[in-house]
């Protein structure tokens, strides 16, 4: 039996959920796992739903379909919701983690019966805090990580911080921003 | 051995001609393989390499800047993907019948129409008969490992070559990888040392000149002489590069082969999905495998008649469709391997797939061996040529 976790990100174009599926793939691969971060590309144009997908395991996994039953969903964009059949083939033991202000009783009604958990974080709030814009990645991919266990905790932290420190060496306030999303998100991660 | 990384397929590629330092590069973008001029472009701009970079106005001038460097005695390389190989097309024919061993990545798409950018081989299936060599890549390391021995067989046949990926598939899907260390590199691909070159003042010559019809069908049968030659270099480059990295490359791969009563017969990204659907059914007790094409030009009839000699019943897996009422290319070719090698006993089907992008699932491909049980069973075909996942 392989152990293999896959997860599907849904999002708009523009919105970053493709990075945010590479920084996850980066998260893991830098943990020694193997990973594949790959996005479904359609028309591209900002605001159109897109997807990106994440194979992450011990062993290599030579599939190279989308993601059917994915063990977890992100929804970096909470108007998908209604649009987009976001639990689709979601396992029941896995879980959702959305980017919204509500509680997962409130968004929960919105998700077909799915049974499994749902979490939520306003990704959106941390990131206008922190870093005075809305880029919902980090928070998201903190959400995830922490929801999933699919990268060590303590690990991810010291490894994403390093990642910063290589990405914005001369802008060292925006590695602190960063940084503080990160660990909020970690910990303000709903789960209902 | 080897360093440990995560790259897309496109990535990939540009890392290996970086650390391979060509002479020129002749370049127009196109998605999916946009990518690989506009990172070898940084390399260019940083100073990291010192190649000539020349961004031409279309894809016929790509391969002209190629053709024409190539020719002086330089080592030329290019990337394009669909209608832009198709532009190319005129100027491939040239490069080939010029015997000019040029490199070109080909991160494979859809043709118009309608319009689409994803992934199928009709723009690489539509060029088959240009002279040129080509490898295809299951996944992003064997994009790389295939660019890495290019230029090896390329010159070796003074033939022209093409390093095919999946557009988007592996193209821009990040995985993890191997890389060689850029000294290794250096040293397996060598300094090209053309024999014949136009820059060589002491030996004036003229490239791709006229041939009446007393030279010109000689000129043909050099050709198609190289493309046999190329065989035995391509296994001999596969078996040093498999020294120096334990990676084995040859014409084709066997996958569950040995006791195999039913097979696929595959090539690109989708022969991996086929190869976890092969070991769900593995674990059921059928006896199923797969053959992944790895060299498409030349064709490895010899190798594909061997390993299929045994089977009940197969399937060629054509991601294109040759518009003839009757099959795809792969399948066309396979049936002439086995006739020529007298094997008439596999019962054979063509299905053409995955057009356009259409996502190949391991139960497109479980469900591909459903058929063949029942083919094999039966000894009964039914319609050879069918579509595979379609609403119809």
């Amino acid at each position: 039996m392989k152990d293999i976790v896959e997860i599907r990100w849904h999002g708009r174009g523009g919105q970053g959920a493709k990075t945010a599926s590479l920084l996850l793939a980066d998260a893991a691969f830098n943990t020694g796992k193997y990973v594949q971060g790959f996005p479904e590309y359609g028309p591209e144009r900002m605001g159109a739903p897109i997807t990106a997908y994440n194979r992450i395991s011990s062993e290599r996994s030579t599939v190279h379909s989308n993601i059917y039953f994915p063990d977890y969903v992100v929804v970096v964009d909470e108007t998908l919701l209604s649009a987009v059949d976001v639990t689709a083939g979601l396992k029941k033991e896995g879980a959702i983690v959305i980017n919204s202000g509500k509680s997962p009783e409130e968004l929960r009604p919105l998700l077909k019966g799915y049974e499994g958990r749902v979490c939520t974080i306003d990704a959106g709030k941390i990131s206008e805090e922190e870093l005075g814009k809305n880029f919902p990645n980090t928070p998201m991919l903190a959400a995830i990580v922490k929801v999933s266990g699919v990268v060590e905790p303590d690990a991810f932290v010291k490894d994403m911080e390093a990642s910063f420190k290589h990405k914005f060496a001369s802008k060292p306030q925006v590695i602190e921003g960063n940084m503080r999303a990160l660990k909020r998100s970690m910990e303000e991660v709903q789960v209902g | 051995m080897g360093i440990r990384e995560r790259l897309s397929g496109n990535e990939a590629v540009a890392y290996a001609m970086k650390q391979i330092n060509p002479d020129v590069m002749g370049a127009f973008p196109i998605t999916p393989s946009t990518e690989i001029p506009q990172y070898f472009s940084t390399y260019v701009d940083n100073g990291e390499v010192d190649t000539e970079f020349i961004a031409v106005e279309s894809e016929h001038s790509a391969m002209s800047t190629c053709i024409g460097a190539e020719a002086a005695g330089c080592r030329a390389i290019s990337a394009t993907s669909s209608c832009g190989l198709c532009y190319m097309t005129e100027m491939l024919y040239v490069a080939a019948s010029d015997r000019l061993p040029i490199t070109l990545a080909v991160s494979c798409r859809a043709l118009s129409g309608p319009i689409n950018i994803n992934n199928d081989h009709s723009d690489a299936m539509g060029v088959r008969d240009c002279g040129w060599l080509m490898l295809f890549a299951e996944t992003n390391q064997e994009a790389y490992d295939n660019y890495l021995q290019a230029m090896r067989i390329g010159e070796a046949v003074s033939l022209p070559i093409m390093i095919c990926q999946d557009g988007f598939i592996t193209s821009h899907a990040i995985e993890n990888i191997e890389l060689v260390e850029t000294e290794k590199v250096k040293e397996f691909v060598g300094e090209y040392k053309p024999q014949h070159f136009l820059l060589n003042k002491d030996e004036p010559m003229a490239v791709g000149a006229y041939a009446t019809p007393v030279y010109y069908m000689e000129a043909k049968r050099q050709q198609a002489q190289a493309m046999m030659d190329a065989k035995e270099v391509i296994k001999k480059v596969g078996a040093e590069f498999a020294a120096m990295t334990g990676r084995e490359y040859g014409l084709i791969e066997k996958y569950m082969m040995d006791d195999a009563e039913e097979a696929i017969i595959i090539i690109g990204s989708s022969a991996g999905t086929a190869k976890e659907a092969i070991q769900n059914l593995r674990a059921q007790g059928k006896k199923v495998g797969l053959i992944k094409i790895r060299s498409f030009r030349p064709f490895p009839a010899e190798d594909i008649a061997e390993a299929l000699k045994n089977v009940k019943a197969f399937a060629a897996m054509d991601k294109d469709d040759s518009f003839n009422a009757h099959c795809g290319p792969i399948f066309a070719e396979t049936a002439a391997a086995l006739y020529a090698a007298g094997i008439s006993a596999p019962k054979g089907i063509n299905y053409i797939y995955g057009l356009g992008g259409r996502d190949v699932r391991v139960e497109s491909i479980e469900h591909v061996f459903a058929e063949l049980e029942k083919v094999a069973a039966t000894g009964e075909t039914g319609e050879t040529y069918r579509y595979l996942d379609v609403r119809e």
